[in-house]
C-alpha cells in the first residue's frame, strides 16, 4: 500500500485555499516559501554528534604508525637482500703460515685451484698493505708482516647466480695447500636471512596490531555515535528504515573521517621518509651517514613503498567505513529482533 | 489486522501492568483507546507497534504471529504502521518538510517524486508556511501536526496515535480528529489513545477502556 495520502477535496484547509481571500493570500505566501529549496542539506545523522576530531586524530596516528611499519619492513627487506646478494657473490680463502710451503706459493696455488672451478670470475689476494691496514686497529701501526705469522686472505668473486661446488673446492684446497681453509659465508647468510625475516615478521605484526587497534577504535566510536544518536536511530527504525539504510547514514560519516585521518597520517609518513632519504643522501660522505647507510641503505623506499603507503591510506579509510557499517547493522538488527526485545 | 490473545505484560519482576488482553483491530476500523493516566495505554500501543514483547500471550500482526517475524522483515511490517508518539519524536536538526518526508526517504524514494505530496499534506495540516522551520521553533500544536503528517505521509494500513491532541486547544483537537476520521474513511484503521472524553464524544467509535491492566470494549 504505497499510494501517498491525497488531502480529501472536502477537507477544510484545501477548501479554504480554493475560496481565495485571506486564505488565498496565505497560499501565495506559501508559494513564495515553496520557491526556496525544501531541503536544508543536513544529513539524517547530525555530523556534530559524532566525535569527529578525536577519531580523525586517532586514525591519523594509526595510519602514520602503519606506514612507518610498512616503510621499515620495506627498507630492512631491501637492505637484507642487498647484503645477502653481496655476501653470496663472494667467498674467502684463508691461508695460515706453514713451514711446508712459502706464503707466496701457497697464495698462487690456492688462486689456481679456485679459478679452476666454474662460476669463479676473479681471485684477488689481499696485498701486504691492505692486510696491515686491516690489522692496524688491533696490532697498531708500523706492523712488519714478515715478523709475525699472520694468515693471508684471498677474495674469490663469483658470477651472478653461480654455485660452484664448495665442498670439492674445500677438499682440494686442504689437500694441496697446507694451512688453507675456505669460508663460503653460509653461516652469515643464514643469520642475515633469519634476521631479515624476523624484522619483516615484527613489522607485519605491528601493522596487523595497528589495523586491529584502528578497527576497535572505530567500533567504539560508532557505538558512541549510535548512543549519541539513539533518538535518530529509533525514529528511523519506527518509520521503517532497514539496517542497510541506517548503516549507510553512519558509513558515509566514518568513511570521510577515516579518509581525513588516513590522508594526514600517510602524508606525514611519506614526508618523513622523503626527509630521511634526503638527509641520508646528503650525509653519505660522513662516517655517521655511512654507518646509517650500511644499516638501512639510502632510506629510499622506491615507488612501490610509496604506492604501499597510499594503499594503506585506502585500506584504513575503507576499514573505518565498513567497521562502522557492520557495527551499526549489528545494533540495528538487535533493535529489530522482536524475539530479543524486552 | 492486529489480534491479541491472552496477552500479559510486566516490566522486570514487578506486577502485571496489562493482563489477559484479547481483542482485535479490524481493517478499516476506528477506535479510541482510553483509561486513566498510568493505565497502560502507551504500553499497549508499544505492544501493537512490536517495540515491546509481551511476557505472555500471542500478538498477531497482519496475519503473522509476531515471534515468527524475522528481523529483516520487521521494517516491511513497520512501514504498514503509522505512529504518532506522545513526545512527537521529530528530529530537531531536520526541517518540518524533511521530518515529514523521512518515511518516504527511507523507502528509497526521490525528493522530486514526493515533493508535491509532502507539501500538499503539510498545507492540509496547516503547516504550509512552516515547512522550512526546525522543530525547536514550532509550537506544541505545530509539532503535533508535523508528527501526524509524518505518520500519514505513506498512508499506512493502521495508524497508532498516542495522545495526539494532548498539546493542543479544543478547536485544533477537533480539527485533528477530523483529519483522523478522513484518514479512516480513506481505508486506514485508526487507534487513538486519549483520556480526553470531550474528544471521544465528538465521534461515535468503538472504545477500548483500560483500567488496572484489564481491557473492556464498548462497541
Amino acid at each position: 500500500m504505497n499510494k501517498p495520502v491525497r488531502p480529501p477535496e472536502n477537507s477544510r484547509p484545501v477548501q479554504k485555499a480554493k475560496q481565495g481571500g485571506k486564505d488565498a493570500s496565505l497560499r501565495d505566501g506559501d508559494r513564495k516559501v515553496a520557491a526556496k529549496p525544501l531541503r536544508s542539506g543536513s544529513s539524517i545523522v547530525p555530523r556534530e554528534t559524532i566525535a569527529g576530531t578525536a577519531l580523525v586524530f586517532v586514525i591519523g596516528i594509526m595510519t602514520f604508525l602503519a606506514c612507518l611499519a610498512l616503510g621499515a619492513v620495506s627498507l630492512v627487506n631491501k637492505s637484507a637482500g642487498q647484503w645477502q646478494s653481496d655476501i653470496s657473490r663472494e667467498v674467502t680463502i684463508q691461508i695460515r703460515p706453514s713451514d711446508q710451503v712459502g706464503m707466496d706459493d701457497a697464495l698462487r696455488q690456492a688462486s689456481r685451484i679456485a679459478l679452476s672451478f666454474t662460476g669463479v670470475t676473479k681471485v684477488e689476494a689481499l696485498d701486504d698493505a691492505a692486510t696491515v691496514l686491516l690489522l692496524e686497529p688491533w696490532l697498531g701501526s708500523g706492523l712488519q708482516l714478515s715478523e709475525l705469522p699472520v694468515p693471508r686472505l684471498l677474495t674469490v668473486s663469483l658470477a651472478e647466480g653461480a654455485a660452484p661446488d664448495f665442498a670439492a673446492m674445500r677438499q682440494r684446497l686442504e689437500a694441496e695447500v697446507p694451512g688453507s681453509s675456505l669460508d663460503d659465508h653460509r653461516a652469515w647468510v643464514a643469520r642475515l636471512t633469519t634476521m631479515a625475516w624476523t624484522m619483516v615478521a615484527i613489522g607485519v605484526s605491528i601493522f596487523v596490531l595497528v589495523m586491529a587497534a584502528t578497527v576497535t577504535t572505530v567500533i567504539f566510536a560508532t557505538r558512541g555515535a549510535m548512543a549519541g544518536n539513539r533518538d535518530v536511530v529509533e525514529v528511523l527504525h519506527f518509520v521503517g528504515a532497514d539496517g542497510a539504510f541506517i548503516s549507510k547514514q553512519f558509513q558515509r560519516h566514518f568513511l570521510m573521517l577515516g579518509l581525513k585521518g588516513a590522508v594526514c597520517g600517510a602524508a606525514l609518513a611519506i614526508l618523513l621518509f622523503l626527509i630521511l632519504g634526503f638527509w641520508s643522501s646528503a650525509s653519505q660522505a660522513t662516517p655517521q651517514g655511512d654507518q646509517i647507510g650500511a644499516l638501512f641503505g639510502t632510506f629510499s623506499l622506491g615507488l612501490t613503498g610509496y604506492i604501499g603507503m597510499i594503499l594503506v591510506l585506502g585500506l584504513v579509510s575503507l576499514l573505518a567505513a565498513f567497521t562502522s557499517s557492520w557495527t551499526v547493522c549489528n545494533q540495528v538488527n538487535t533493535l529489530q529482533n522482536y524475539r530479543r526485545s524486552a | 489486522m492486529i489480534r491479541f490473545e491472552n496477552v500479559g505484560l510486566r516490566y522486570g519482576l514487578g506486577r502485571e501492568v496489562l493482563s489477559d488482553l484479547s481483542f482485535q483491530i479490524a481493517p478499516n476500523s476506528f477506535q479510541f483507546l482510553t483509561g486513566p493516566s498510568g493505565a497502560g495505554k502507551t504500553s499497549l500501543l508499544r505492544l501493537m507497534l512490536l517495540s515491546l514483547k509481551p511476557t505472555r500471550g500471542l500478538v498477531h500482526v497482519f496475519g503473522k504471529e509476531a515471534t515468527t517475524i524475522k528481523p529483516q522483515q520487521m521494517p516491511i511490517v513497520r512501514r504498514k504502521i503509522g505512529v504518532v508518539f506522545q513526545d512527537f519524536r521529530l528530529l530537531n536538526h531536520l526541517t518540518t518538510y524533511e521530518n515529514v518526508a523521512l518515511p518516504l526517504q527511507v523507502r528509497g524514494k526521490m525528493d522530486a517524486d514526493y515533493r508535491k505530496d509532502v507539501t500538499d499534506l503539510l498545507e492540509w495540516v496547516g503547516l504550509g508556511n512552516r515547512m522550512h522551520v526546525l522543530p525547536p521553533v514550532l509550537s506544541g500544536g505545530e509539532k503535533q501536526r508535523a508528527a501526524i503528517a509524518r505518520a500519514l505521509i505513506d498512508q499506512p494500513d493502521i495508524l497508532l496515535a498516542d495522545e495526539p491532541t494532548g498539546n493542543v486547544d479544543p478547536p485544533l483537537a477537533a480539527r485533528l480528529l477530523r483529519l483522523f476520521v478522513e484518514l479512516h474513511r480513506s481505508g486506514t484503521s485508526v487507534v487513538i489513545a486519549t483520556h480526553d472524553l470531550g474528544l471521544m464524544d465528538q465521534f461515535d467509535a468503538r472504545r477500548l477502556v483500560l483500567n488496572s491492566g484489564r481491557l473492556q470494549i464498548y462497541e
